[in-house]
Formats: C-alpha cells, structure tokens, sequence
C-alpha cells in the first residue's frame, strides 16, 4: 500500500474546525427524514423477519427490478440475470480484482484514477498502466499504443477500468467517439472492460452519451447482453452512501465468478437496506413520478449550484495560478497548480494554518508520485458557505508557497486574491458541437516530464 | 509479580507521525501486559494532563513521535507534575528534535555530519536570504537534500537534483516547519545504531547495526520507511568489522555528546566513495512497531520484545535531574 502520509494526513483533517473538500460525499441532508421513517416503518411491518434474514448473494429481486429501472434511466437495457447486487460499487472494484487479478497481472485505468481503487490494485498488486487523459478522457490511440507494448512485452491486461462520466477526480467525461472506439477495441482485442459509472445520472449540462455497456451490447447484437464489459453501478450517489449497496451487470461467465467472490466475502448485501431500496422505489413524487427521480432532480439542482458556486471561488481565489476542470456532472473539481508546487506539502500547510483539506492528486496515482501538483476538490457535499470558504483558505495557503517561491526563484510575488470581475484565462471554450467535449480547460500535460517532479517529491 | 507498576502508555497524539505512533503504542502495550504491568493507554490530547494527574500512574511510556513526543514539551511537563518517563529529558529532546542545532552540535563536538546551510522562512522576507543560495549552492552541491528542520519523519524531506528544483524542494520543506536545512547529499548506505541502556549495565551500549535498503531506488522516503514491503531492513548489516565498530562508537558518543537517555537511535550514511560515516540525526523516540528498526536491532543483539520493553522501563526515574 502506497501513500501512508497521505493517509495519515487525512485521517486528521477529520476534525470539526476543518472544512474538508477532501471528502467523496453526496449530501444525504436532503433526504427527507419523515419519508425515510415511512418507508423503514413500511419495511417493518411488511416484512421484518425477511428484512432481519439472509438474502440470496445475488441479491433480492425487488432490489433488482429498482437497479435494472435506474439501469433504463441511463439508457442500458438489462435483463435482471445480468446483475449482482454488491455492498457498495467499492466492493465491484475488489470483487473483479479478486476474481481476475495475479500478482503482477496489469490492470490499464485512466491517469488520474479514482484515489479509492488504488489502494485496491495495489493490495491484490496488480501492475496498473495508466493513461493520461485529455479532455474527452482517456485517448484511445494511446490506450492502443499501451497494449501494442504490453502485447510487445507478452502481457495482456486482464480489465480496462474507466470511469466515462465526470470522472472521478478527472472531472471530464468521456466522448461518444471514444466510447465507441474504445468498444471496439476491446472487441478487436477480447478485453474486459469495468465501466464505473456512479453519477452518471448526476448531469447538470449537456446531453446523456450511452454506456460503454449499451454500445457493447449493441456490437454484439443480442438484445442486450454485453460480451465484455463489467458495469459497475452504486445508490450511493444518487439515494446514500449509508445503504451500502451497488452493483454489477456483468457477462455470464464473469457474473459467476463475482458470485462465488461475494459468497466468500460477505454472503449477501444488507437485507434491510435492499428492501428499503425496493420500498422507495415504490413511491411516487407530487406529480405521480416515481419519487427517485424527482430526487435525483432536487440532487441535481443542488450540486449544480454548488459546482457554479466552486468555479466561481476557483476563478476568484486560484485565478492564472492554476487549472482546474468544469465537469459537466459527478462530484468533483480537479485542479492542478504550479508544477513547482507539491499538493501534499501543500495539504500539510493548509491543514495546519488555514484548517482545509482536500485530496492531493498523488492520491490518484499508482506510482503515488505523479499528479504531485493536482488536487481533487468536492463540491457536491459541501455547503455553499464552506465551497466558498474553502476555496479562499486553500488559495491562501497556494499565495504563501507561491510568494516563496517568487522570492527564492527571483520571479515576481503574486499579487492577492482577484476580484471575481476579473475574466479567468482559463475558462471553457464555447465550442459548439464540440462543447461536449470540452469538459475540461486542461488537465496534466501528457508531455511533461514526471521524472523531475518524482525526484524533487521524494 | 512484585515489581508490577502501573504503566501510562502515551501515544497517538495530533503530529503527522499519529499513525506510526498509535502502532508503536499498541506494540509497547502488548509487551508491557506480558509483563505483567499494569497499563493505561492515553492516545494524547488536551485531558492528558489531567488524566494522568487524576489516574496517577508510576511511571510514563513515551512512544509518542513527532513534534508532540519528542521536543521535549510532554517532558517538562511530566517533570513538573513529578511522574518519571522513559527516554531522555527535556533538553536532550530539544537539541535531538531540532536537526539544526543537533548538527551544529555535532559540528561542535567534531562528529562528522554532512555540511548544511539552516534557512529560516522569515528571512528571506526580512533578510534577503536568497541572495545567499548561490552561494549555498556552489558549497553544497547536487543533488541535495532540503529538511524541514523539526519532525522525525521523512514527511517533507525533499531532494533537489538541481538547482531549477531547488526552490520548489525549499517551499516544499517549509510546509512542516518555519525553519527548513539545506544539506549535502551523501551517496551511499543507509545505517541506525540503537543505543541503549541495560539495566545493570552502567553504561549505555550500542546494538548492531540495521542497514535499511528501500526497495525502490531513490530516496528514503516516509513511505518506505514505515510500510512493510517497501524498505528492506538487514540486521546486523552487512559490514567488515571496523565499518560497524566505528558506527557503533560514533553512536554513543553522539548519544552523550546530545544528552539522550535510556533509548535513542542514531541515523548514519556510510559514503560509498570514501568509506566515512556520517551522522544525519538522532531519534529520542524511536519507533516500536514491527518494522521498527530499534525492535530489529535489540532483536539481533539477544534482547527480545518484552525485554527491550523492560530496560526502557527501568531506564525512567534513573535520568540525572535536567
């Protein structure tokens, strides 16, 4: 496992003075808590000795029939044999690796990489390749250079795992072309993909692209079922992070493997989350819509907001000092500051002089040395007031170590905080068809060279 | 067992080294329990004080590292409230903990220790203290090593290969301390001595020596240094026998020439060009986890676990008042 003063420093921003942008939290206050009553009461005397009782571990087929509803809302048709219910999408990650993954086999992920799966890689010691993203996500043509050496090198990744929409942390999301020909070349090339998709209902522009799964499914011409791709799905950002329940919709042979997995680890998921799960499903909103939607709606709107209100504080705090992504979705801002500067020194400071904290981009790397100058940001659980001042005690700490370096590198201080007047240079060209492309202003530079920033970090 | 006592083990705390700690109070706690002591586990906080004033424990167990254990500050304060401790006192905590006087110190008392330049982070607003990295630059050479000057840990030890890495290495040492050192990089070995007082022995003795060999090259990072897998530890180290005799040697006589008591490790580069060792800096609390080097050391010396646990114990109370 890598990156243990990064967890240790994490471990201690979980402290109540903190404002705390580090977290992967949806906000779950806007559940109203009459209607969690109401349906826990409901679950109670419908059926609490089913509710108290083991499950089947590939889940309930109520819990079923929700996930295949959210499944069509995403615009994947499955059918309910496709899919295993998981404690969490987290448990998908570790249940793949455990079905797939010897020591040493490669796993190829995008770069930066969701900071949860890398400590999983690591412990079933996968050797992950990863592949820098632009803005549409991770270029094909080098995901292909990648396999040509591997396949040069007699090696063969046992999965693909990408993140296509508002990428965590990424932020940006992946374009049409390249889901189809990242299809395709998993067809050309027999590879399993593990599409991870969270918040892809949590989009707050632009219009919805179709699954790596239903372009699978289409390829393959059956009627629905994919040949190669793994999909992992979760409530947790769309209803709570506290059911603990996600899923899997996965081709046959691999759907069995993940079941023997997940009788091992835990036999079946919580019963009583599942059917509370069930339970809401079957409510209707005011206008006689299924209530789920109507909350991932008010969901929406909220993070919305709390994402304007995060570029905003970025354009104003972090101005020509820095870079960040605008996700048209998900949770989460990256951003990426002077090279010079290492988010985990930075971190370290701003925990201690200006009580925040966020996710230092080493975090998504395996190698726990690359991405040393990006940070993670969350918006979607964080209060407005605190997104604000966040982002300001955040670009307090950058001015002090930018200062510095100004003054030992003989190059000009920068001046405070801009107004918010004060047009950033690096907001999001308004590229008309190409707009939904252009989720991000920048992300690394594919062309700079990690090993000066390996060395200086060590 | 009639030397029983009832034990404060204290450990956690809020440094960055809270992890590490909370491990090595855990392994002290099992090994004190053996025993047969009595132990109260305090993870340290603001009742600490208090706690131990209403609890009255015989003795404290420091295995509390970074600036929270080991500057001297719980020290003082156990000694004002007349509760003996292990390790060593306050102002050998202080000159230990401080890695710029411990280096003058040692500059002083003819130890060898890489040359160093100290840089306070006030200066170079007040003074003009980056006119002089030139100069610094041109005595020092690269790659270099750039410190935070307090915290036991490798967290915010940088390593500047050249001169355009330098400036982003100093701010990034500057986020753990106001003052930071620039020091010349020494290829070679990475060596500890544990130095150790037996209970009955009268005079502090060196165990063998500990070569930690990160798996990864490049620099002995606080990754590698605390999570198994990543360091290779050999103990007693591969060494002709004058190499580790005079390491040893340079051990104790910077563990007197410091002040230390009862325990201390002391970090050694042994050149790879000229044979010469070089003392980086001492630990007052080393850490006691099962990676730990001063466990390996005592282990490879014939003195196991829950014995090292003992001598450290008898050690408290026996220091020369400070």
């Amino acid at each position: 496992m890598k990156s243990s003063a990064m967890r240790e420093m994490m471990a201690l921003t979980e402290q109540p003075d903190m404002i705390s942008l580090a977290g992967g939290l949806p906000d779950t206050s806007t559940f109203a808590p009459e209607l969690y009553a109401k349906l826990m009461a409901k679950v109670a005397a419908e059926a609490t000795a089913k509710a108290l009782q083991y499950g089947p571990t590939e889940g309930m087929a109520a819990t079923v029939e929700c996930i295949v509803e959210v499944m069509a809302a995403e615009g994947t048709t499955v059918d309910p044999s496709e899919v295993i219910v998981t404690t969490g999408g987290q448990q998908v990650i570790d249940l793949v690796c455990k079905t797939l993954i010897d020591p040493g086999d490669v796993i190829v992920a995008e770069a930066p990489t969701y900071p949860g799966a890398v400590p999983t890689f690591s412990a079933y010691q996968a050797d992950v390749e990863q592949i820098e993203m632009d803005g549409d996500g991770m270029p094909i043509d080098a995901l292909e250079s990648t396999l040509d050496r591997l396949h040069g090198e007699g090696r063969r990744p046992k999965f693909i795992y990408t993140i296509p929409n508002f990428q965590n942390p990424g932020g940006v999301t992946m374009s049409l072309a390249r889901r189809r020909r990242l299809v395709e070349v998993a067809r050309e090339r027999e590879l399993l993909v593990l599409e991870d998709n969270p918040y892809g209902l949590l989009r707050y522009e632009g219009e919805p692209l179709p699954t790596l799964h239903s372009l699978d499914a289409e390829a393959a011409g059956r009627g629905g079922a994919s040949d190669l791709v793994i999909y992992l799905g979760t409530f947790s950002k769309i209803l709570s992070p506290g059911l603990r329940l996600g899923w899997a919709v996965a081709p046959r042979p691999v759907l069995e493997k993940l079941s023997l997995g997940k009788q091992g680890a835990d036999l079946c998921s919580s019963s009583v989350t599942q059917m509370f799960v069930a339970a809401y499903f079957a409510e209707r909103g005011a206008h006689g819509d299924a209530a789920w939607r109507d909350y991932i709606g008010r969901l929406k709107d909220l993070y919305r907001r709390r994402r304007d209100i995060m570029l905003e504080s970025l354009t104003e705090q972090f101005g020509e000092h820095a870079e960040w992504t605008r996700p048209h979705g998900g949770l989460f801002i990256w951003a990426t500051l002077d090279r010079r500067i290492d988010t985990t020194d930075l971190l370290a400071l701003a925990r201690k002089s200006e009580r925040v904290a966020f996710v230092p981009g080493r975090a998504a790397y395996t190698d726990g040395r690359s991405g040393a100058s990006s940070m993670r940001l969350n918006f979607a659980g964080v209060a407005d007031e605190d997104i604000r001042e966040g982002i300001r005690r955040i670009g307090e700490a950058m001015r002090v170590q930018l200062g510095l370096l100004g003054s030992l590198s003989g190059t000009p201080v920068p001046p405070a905080a801009r107004g918010p007047a004060v047009q950033a240079t690096n907001t999001v060209p308004d590229g008309g068809d190409d707009a939904q492309m252009a989720d991000v202003v920048a992300l690394p530079r594919r062309e700079q060279p990690t090993s000066a920033r390996r060395r200086s970090d060590r | 067992m009639s030397d029983a006592k009832r034990v404060a083990v204290l450990k956690g705390g809020r440094s960055l080294e809270r992890a590490v700690s909370l491990r090595s109070g855990a392994q002290v706690q099992d090994g004190l329990q053996r025993l047969g002591h009595e132990v109260l586990a305090i993870d340290v906080g603001p009742g600490l004080i208090p706690e131990l004033l209403e609890r009255k424990p015989d003795v404290a167990f420091i295995a509390l590292h970074g600036r929270d254990g080991e500057d001297g500050a719980i020290q003082s304060l156990l000694e004002a409230i007349g509760l003996p401790y292990t390790g060593s006192g306050p102002a050998a905590c202080a000159r230990c903990t401080d890695k710029v006087l411990a280096k003058q110190l040692m500059d002083e008392g003819g130890v060898p220790t890489p040359d160093f330049q100290p840089l306070r982070e006030a200066s170079i607003k007040e003074l003009g203290a980056a006119a002089a990295i030139a100069a610094v630059e041109a005595r020092l050479g690269f790659p270099m090593v750039v410190k935070p000057a307090k915290g036991g840990s490798a967290l915010g030890v940088k390593f500047a290969a050249t001169g355009a890495e330098l400036p982003g290495s100093m701010v990034g040492a500057f986020s753990y301390d106001h003052t930071i050192l620039l020091e010349r990089y020494v290829r070679g070995r990475d060596l500890a001595v544990s130095v150790l007082e037996l209970a009955g022995a009268g005079a502090p003795v060196a165990l063998p020596v500990v070569e930690a060999v990160p798996r990864e090259e490049g620099f002995y990072d606080y990754e590698s240094r605390y999570e198994i897998g990543m360091t290779t530890f050999v103990c007693p180290a591969e060494l002709d026998a004058d190499t580790t005799s005079r390491a040893q040697e340079l051990a104790l006589t910077v563990y007197r020439l410091l002040g230390c008591h009862g325990l201390a490790r002391v970090d050694l580069m042994l050149d790879q060009d000229s044979g010469e060792l070089w003392v980086l800096e001492t630990n007052v609390v080393p850490g006691m986890t099962q990676t730990s080097l001063l466990p390996q050391a005592a282990d490879a010396g014939d003195v196991g676990f829950d014995e090292l646990i003992s001598h450290i114990l008898a050690s408290a109370g026996t220091r020369a008042a400070s």
